[in-house]
């Protein structure tokens, strides 16, 4: 194994990073795999949902009525007589869009803010962590209605809102694993080679600090699309005929005792994403932490 | 009769990758009043063996395969856990090498001293608590009365491994196991210890097992000494049998390990590569309060090409002014001249330019190494950072690092559990010596490590240190190790220089009386003179 040869030829086939090892160990992983998958499946569904769609997303059969599953509907029909099926792909349009963008919203500022004021220390940390108390006691319906009142209502904003609230906590995991990972000598030894705060930040500090953020991030982003679902439910988020897997499933909540498919077909899809991102959640951490037993 | 009689025990271990066999039909026996010392490197199974007689391993994976162990006649490889918890504590009793994290943080001493012994003895509080008292007047604590009712951390390293000594103690125990008890401890704090446990043992007619890697430590106390390596018992004999006829070359090796000797001193004159003058570190000044004078006012120089030892107990501001010459931490005043240059003025460019002329090497290689990063990455930041290689030649330095360290290639794609301590020790090296630096601090490089692994790290950094050409400063608390690599000695004492000058004239003529007590603490020093 040792001969200059074949180290070479190690070299030459494996990759460099980080992210390069753990896509190698994540490939391993066939119930990440699986996640992965399904999660890349739904997006590509959510996409191409204008093409897809059995009915246009405002076709009502008033005729019809609230039907179960048939041959012309596969997953029913609501009280308006909208087909399920097709609620169901433009709801995933807005439920995953707002379930990724606001948490990787909330990533990039909370995994940002978190780090500069673990890794900076002193006064800059009491400084940027009180302004995230300050945000904590903030009422959040406050903060969201104020929003919309303000700047009208409008989905990108909605995004905006809930990852501006979302970060907080992101924040504070961050700066909790900084403060702890930054005593270590592996980031002294880094300072003495003469590496930049910002370096250290990124190559050293952030990869270590990856594992309770992806725990943390995949439990954002579920917990997400169910506050959508609530602002939605409250007026504040998306309005009818526009639906979201949220508002389907509060819809189909009410209604539960007559016609149970709207409950049941709205809630697999948000639980099949859920179980998905879960697996491939716990994959990606695994994948990331090289002491794993993936190798 | 022996006291314990340890026959044919073998211990598996059932892995991902089969099973292993950590102890491999071994034998031996402790006497009443007679210290047996088991010695072997990590991972030889010296310590599965004895936690195996407690019946301490996790099982599965471990499985005690084969084997007897008398106990004043009973098995106790064939005892229930039942029957084991009543031995474990009150006949047995064990002492571990970390005393901070066997000590529960939110106990207090006394607590913790006492409950053994309501739990075993059945007796009050009150008869127990006056036991504890009597026994740590006994283990060498000053004022029991007022230390009793204090917590953990507000004791020392050594202080903590006597409560330890106490607590195991204080049902009066037949046998002793003490694994590794003096490992974390400074050189002068392992020969109190090791003075008390040979006296409490000769006092109390018990038998103690005495687990260690380093066979110089139970040179003074040892009457009998099992050499185990790789599961396999090598030699056994009493102590002058193994220090004067070692039998076995796995026994010769550990000797030829101890480190012994002082480096030839090269007298051509060289010119003053680091003038350190009345530099101070204090930490914790400001608001009226007394600041710690971790570094205070010490003035050295360390030659081109010379390799300076620093020698101190912990809290002796060694390690401080390692990283004070090397700006990891603030200093209050004083210069330190670098080639000339004020090395406490520099900011930016200057300091980055600075940093690559100056490395560290730090003494835990499992804390030092970014456990993300592959031995590649490691290697190959410093190369790029500072443009001693580019993208393109990147892989040939990485390679280049890896052959002088003595690292085999194909490990480059590595990360850093995947290493032992002594291997992950010479990627370290491997990075400070990436820059191309002139001068080196080694704060306890092999301090961590096991004594053969010891030896051979020291050889590498010396050879190192003259193809590189380099200027070093070596901190260890072993003044054994340091006369080995140092050609000049500094020794301190809170923070103050108390004496300097070469290996040979501190061993032969100590001015100082703290000198003296260090010189005497170095274990085994009778034997090895």
């Amino acid at each position: 194994m040792s001969t200059v040869a074949d180290s070479e030829a190690v070299l030459a086939e494996q990759g460099t990073s980080l992210w390069q090892d753990a896509w190698r160990r994540l490939r391993k992983n066939r119930l990440a795999l699986f996640g992965l998958c399904v999660l890349v499946f739904f997006v590509l569904i959510a996409i191409l949902t204008p093409w897809l769609a059995p009915y246009a997303h405002d076709a009502q059969d008033l005729d019809l009525g609230a039907a179960p599953p048939s041959a012309a509907h596969w997953l029913g029909t609501d009280i308006f007589g909208r087909d399920l099926l097709t609620q169901i792909m433009y709801g995933g349009r807005i439920s995953l869009a707002v379930g990724f963008v606001a948490t990787a919203v909330a990533l990039v500022i909370g995994v940002t803010w978190g780090a500069v004021a673990g890794y900076v220390g002193g006064r800059v940390d009491a400084v940027m962590m009180r302004l995230v108390d300050i945000l904590y006691a903030l009422p959040f319906m406050i903060f969201i209605v104020l929003l919309m009142v303000v700047f009208g209502r409008n989905l990108l904003l909605l995004f905006l809102a809930i990852g501006a609230v979302e970060w907080l906590t992101m924040a504070r995991i961050m700066r909790g694993q900084v403060q702890s990972l930054r005593q270590q000598e592996f980031v002294e030894a880094a300072i003495s080679l003469g590496l930049s705060p910002a370096t250290i930040v990124r190559r050293h500090l952030v990869p270590n600090a990856l594992g309770p953020i992806i725990v943390y991030t995949t439990l954002t982003i579920p917990s997400v699309m169910l506050l959508e679902a609530f602002l939605s439910f409250l007026g504040l988020g998306v309005q009818p005929p526009a639906t979201s897997w949220g508002l389907l499933i509060s819809y189909g909540a009410e209604t539960m005792e007559e016609y149970p498919w709207l409950l049941i077909f709205p809630g697999a899809a948000l639980t099949l994403t859920l179980f998905a991102l879960n697996f491939f959640g716990d994959g990606l951490r695994d994948a990331l932490d090289v002491r794993g037993s993936g190798d | 009769m022996a006291l314990l009689s340890v026959r044919d025990l073998q211990v598996d271990f059932t892995t991902r990758n089969g099973r292993v066999t950590a102890v491999n039909k071994i034998s031996f026996d402790v006497e009443s009043g007679k210290i047996t010392a088991i010695i072997g490197e990590s991972g030889s199974g010296k310590s599965v063996a004895c936690y195996s007689l407690l019946g301490l391993l996790p099982s599965p994976p471990a499985s005690v395969e084969c084997g007897t162990a008398l106990f004043e006649g009973r098995d106790l490889l064939a005892m229930s856990e039942a029957q084991l918890r009543e031995i474990r504590g009150r006949d047995i009793a064990m002492i571990f090498q970390d005393p901070m994290t066997c000590l529960n943080p939110y106990m207090t001493v006394g607590d913790q001293l006492v409950e053994p012994l309501v739990y075993h003895g059945k007796v009050s509080k009150a008869v127990a608590r006056e036991r504890a008292l009597e026994l740590l007047g006994e283990v060498g604590m000053r004022e029991p009365a007022a230390t009793i009712d204090q917590y953990p951390h507000q004791f020392s390293g050594g202080m903590r491994q006597r409560v330890m000594i106490a607590m195991a103690l204080i049902n009066e125990p037949k046998l002793l196991i003490a694994d590794e008890p003096t490992t974390a401890l400074d050189v002068t704090i392992q020969a109190q210890i090791l003075k008390l446990v040979a006296e409490l043992q000769h006092k109390r007619n018990i038998g103690v097992i005495f687990i260690s890697h380093d066979l110089s430590v139970v040179a003074d106390i040892a009457d009998e000494i099992v050499v185990m390596e790789k599961g396999q018992l090598v030699e056994r004999g009493d102590r002058a049998a193994i220090f004067e006829r070692a039998q076995h070359p796995y026994t010769r090796k550990l000797l030829d390990a101890i480190p012994a000797g002082s480096k030839a001193v090269s007298s051509e004159a060289r010119d003053d590569l680091i003038t350190v003058s009345h530099l101070c570190t204090w930490f914790g000044q400001g608001r009226g309060r007394e600041p710690l004078r971790a570094v205070d006012d010490v003035s050295f120089t360390i030659q081109r090409g010379e390799v300076l030892g620093l020698v101190g107990e912990s809290g002796s501001g060694k390690s401080t002014i390692g990283r004070s010459l090397l700006r990891l931490v603030p200093i209050t005043s004083g210069e330190v001249l670098f080639d000339g240059t004020d090395v406490t003025a520099l900011e930016g460019v200057a300091l980055k330019q600075m940093r690559r002329r100056m490395q560290m090497i730090f003494q835990d290689p499992y804390a030092s190494l970014n456990p993300r990063m592959s031995v590649y990455d490691a290697l190959a930041e410093p190369l790029l950072l500072h443009g001693i290689e580019s993208r393109k030649t990147v892989e040939q330095g990485v390679l280049k690092l890896m052959d002088d360290v003595g690292l085999a290639r194909a490990f480059v794609r590595k990360y850093p559990h995947e290493f032992s301590g002594g291997q992950r020790q010479r990627i370290a090296i491997g990075r400070a010596l990436a820059t191309r630096p002139e001068f080196v601090v080694a704060d306890e490089p092999v301090s961590a490590l096991d004594v053969t692994i010891q030896a051979q790290i020291l050889d590498l950094m010396l050879e190192l240190g003259r193809e590189y050409g380099l200027t070093m400063l070596f901190v260890s608390h072993d003044l054994a190790v340091v006369r080995h690599i140092a050609d000049r000695i500094l020794v301190l004492y809170k923070g103050k220089v108390v004496e300097q000058g070469t290996g040979e004239a501190l061993f032969e003529r100590p001015q100082q009386e703290y000198t003296r007590q260090l010189l005497q603490s170095i274990p085994g020093r009778l034997l090895l003179a």
